[in-house]
């Protein structure tokens, strides 16, 4: 609980106006602390008397301590007859090796699939020093149950210090799961990835849809958990001279383990198309563009420039694009070199899922638009006349 | 037939600013409401009922007092009754706590369900985490992402369409089990009058941590193994050129150059 010392509290209201919740009240010339409190601690740093503290759950450090390793879900994607890693590994191999080289530990990535798993060596060129290929006939296509299970009996075995899954569909499937099971604090979704001067990995995350960032530990159980958000961080060429092992992990799995059945697919995208995920240059629409025929624009302007088009929750909830195409905290996060958007004021969900993108462009008709404080370039004007001129000119260039 | 749906009371997210000299949140004029992937989980609650009749759906949620609020919309919108886990022993409750409290209360009270459903995520904390660590805890299969539901003939399965990285699947699990639902059936209908004075005598349980089987060290901040340690604004981007694009041949002749200048074309 919150624990107010009424000693050092001079009534100075600084609490009261910290607290997100407007769970502290001052009154008496002392805060109180209300029912609607969730202990998140915002309050307790602003305090200058030091009189705000919460008491916490202590445990042993020498038990802490027999964890030891940092480990990665390395997932893997079809690309035709093959089972390879998918882009965010590498995003994640490349914080999993800051993080690692700060602990002093080793860095692993648990790869989990059937006799078509390849590319396994890339992992060790980007990073790692042990690849753990877990290999059974019946982990060639994610299921929650197959993977719960793996993943948990490898924590057991291995007891890393920390283990880190990409905040994919699947990624936030399966690391609820494997938490649970393990009695494991799990933070979503993360942003930056640290370790602090206790050894505690500092996992710092959005909240309120992106209007304020926490830093959350999780100091009393192992392995510190944590799913990270794809397209947020960078990675570095890969060296083909670092050494490192591919061993193999003896997975037992029976078919009854698996309690879910693919009865019907309904393929929106087919291989050769690239993911929003992974697109170099993204031409966004969102509610400005008016109707649905509109698009059409925005689907020729994506194509002259050799990039895919994409849009915001207000027309996924229209029914203009798949859901597979929706950009937001609520949809995919991506981390273009070319971001355009049409017609997307850029409230904070939206932003929050493309502000990575390396260079922005925005139009829309209202100066006001909040997607203008993240471009780069800004048009205040009507696209449906504009881009009709650009496209005809970017052909004439071409 | 019992349905349980879970939801939470979150603020609107979209009022939500940020006082910019002091980076923290103005909550003044914010107000709370139920999570709108909460209200899709009970319209599509409410549409099996309406499909296959004689199914009870109950919700529940956690959260301090005023989140009986959210509760009252869920029974203004159809559901028959509500359970709300409210004690300041929960207070600080991270998934893990929340799914185990949520878990406990649904064993103690509402142990003979078939199907749990909940929202994708809540807007607020955006995790996604607390329903599949509910179905970890009680044991049952979980479909994610879903987006509509089909009882199967002896209703002993469900098939759940859901939403996947390249497109749709359709997957079919045994009850009891838990969906989390991402889009609703879009047929959302206002509540009329006659439902907002009905819900009024629908049952709204208040239960408290004396009435779960649970020890101290589980409940609220003491058991919860995430820790929030510093809560700071974002760094803000600053806005690069903006410039008056009426003239829309002008626009568009500067959007060329800038995309030669970047090396785009």
């Amino acid at each position: 609980m919150l624990i107010i010392n009424t000693e050092n509290c001079t009534g100075c209201k600084i609490c009261e106006k910290m607290c997100p919740f407007g769970a502290i009240v001052v009154f008496d010339k002392i805060a109180h602390v209300q029912d609607n409190c969730t202990l998140c601690g915002a309050c307790v740093n602003s305090c200058p008397e030091g009189a705000l503290s919460i008491e916490r759950r202590r445990v042993p450090q020498e038990e802490l301590d027999r964890y030891s390793g940092v480990f990665i879900w390395g997932e893997c994607e079809e690309k035709g007859e093959r089972l390879i890693p998918k882009k965010v590994v590498k995003e994640l191999l490349s914080q999993g090796r800051n993080l690692a080289n700060k602990l002093n530990q080793d860095l692993t990535v648990a790869v989990l699939g059937d006799g078509r798993l390849a590319e396994l060596e890339t992992l060790i060129a980007y990073g790692a020093d042990r690849v753990i290929r877990c290999q059974h006939r019946l982990l060639g296509h994610f299921t929650t149950d197959s993977f719960t299970t793996v993943i948990s009996v490898l924590i057991s075995k291995e007891k890393p210090s920390v283990f880190l899954f990409g905040a994919t569909a699947h990624g936030r499937e399966l690391a609820p799961r494997v938490a649970a099971r393990l009695h494991l604090g799990l933070t979503a979704d993360c942003t930056g990835l640290d370790i602090n001067e206790k050894g505690h990995m500092v996992q710092t995350r959005p909240a309120f849809g992106g209007n304020i960032m926490a830093s959350i530990v999780s100091p009393y159980t192992r392995p510190q958990m944590a799913t990270v958000r794809p397209n947020v961080f960078s990675f570095g060429d890969p060296d083909n001279s670092r050494k490192g092992e591919i061993e193999d992990f003896e997975v037992v799995l029976s078919p009854a383990a698996i309690r879910t059945k693919v009865v019907g697919i309904e393929q929106l995208r087919d291989e050769r198309e690239v993911s929003i995920e992974d697109a170099d240059i993204i031409v966004s629409a969102g509610r400005g563009c008016q109707k649905k025929e509109n698009l059409d624009l925005i689907r020729e302007l994506a194509a002259s420039l050799g990039g895919e088009m994409a849009g915001s929750r207000a027309i996924v909830e229209l029914d203009w694009i798949p859901h597979t195409k929706q950009v937001g905290q609520s949809g995919l996060t991506v981390g273009p070199q070319l971001y355009i958007a049409v017609g997307i004021s850029g409230a904070v969900q939206h932003v929050v899922g493309m502000s990575s993108a390396k260079t922005i462009i925005a139009i829309n008709k209202d100066p006001d638009a909040p997607i203008f404080k993240v471009a780069d370039l800004g048009i205040v004007g009507d696209a449906m006349e504009i881009l009709p001129i650009l496209i005809r000119e970017l052909k004439n260039k071409g | 037939m019992k349905i349980l749906i879970c939801v939470k009371q979150v603020p609107e997210i979209t009022d939500v600013r940020i006082n910019p000299e002091t980076g923290t949140l103005i909550r003044e004029g914010v107000a709370s409401i139920l999570n709108p992937f909460c209200e899709y989980a009970i319209e599509v609650g409410l549409d099996l009922r309406r499909h296959y009749g004689d199914i009870e759906v109950v919700t529940i949620s956690m959260g301090p007092p005023q989140a009986k609020a959210a509760l009252m919309r869920c029974l203004e919108m159809g559901a028959d009754r509500a359970i709300l886990l409210s004690d300041s022993k929960f207070a600080g409750s991270d998934t893990w706590a929340t799914a185990l409290t949520l878990a406990e209360a649904i064993r103690t009270t509402e142990s003979d369900f078939d199907l749990i459903l909940v929202g994708k995520q809540a807007i607020d904390g955006d995790t996604a985490q607390v329903g599949p660590e509910l179905a970890e805890i009680l044991g049952i299969p979980q479909v994610m992402y879903g987006v509509g539901i089909e009882l199967t003939r002896n209703k002993k399965r469900i098939r759940v369409k859901r939403e996947m990285e390249k497109g749709y699947e359709t997957v079919e699990i045994r009850l009891p089990g838990l969906v989390s639902v991402s889009k609703g059936p879009m047929i959302r209908s206002v509540s009329s009058f006659e439902e907002i004075l009905d819900a009024r005598k629908k049952e709204l349980r208040v239960v408290t941590a004396s009435d779960l089987i649970m020890d101290e060290d589980e409940l609220g901040l003491a058991g919860s193994p995430t820790q929030v340690v510093k809560i700071f604004p974002p760094r803000v981007k600053k806005g690069g050129e903006l410039i008056d694009g009426s003239e829309a041949q002008g626009a568009a002749q500067k959007l060329v150059e800038f995309l030669k200048e970047k090396n785009f074309v």
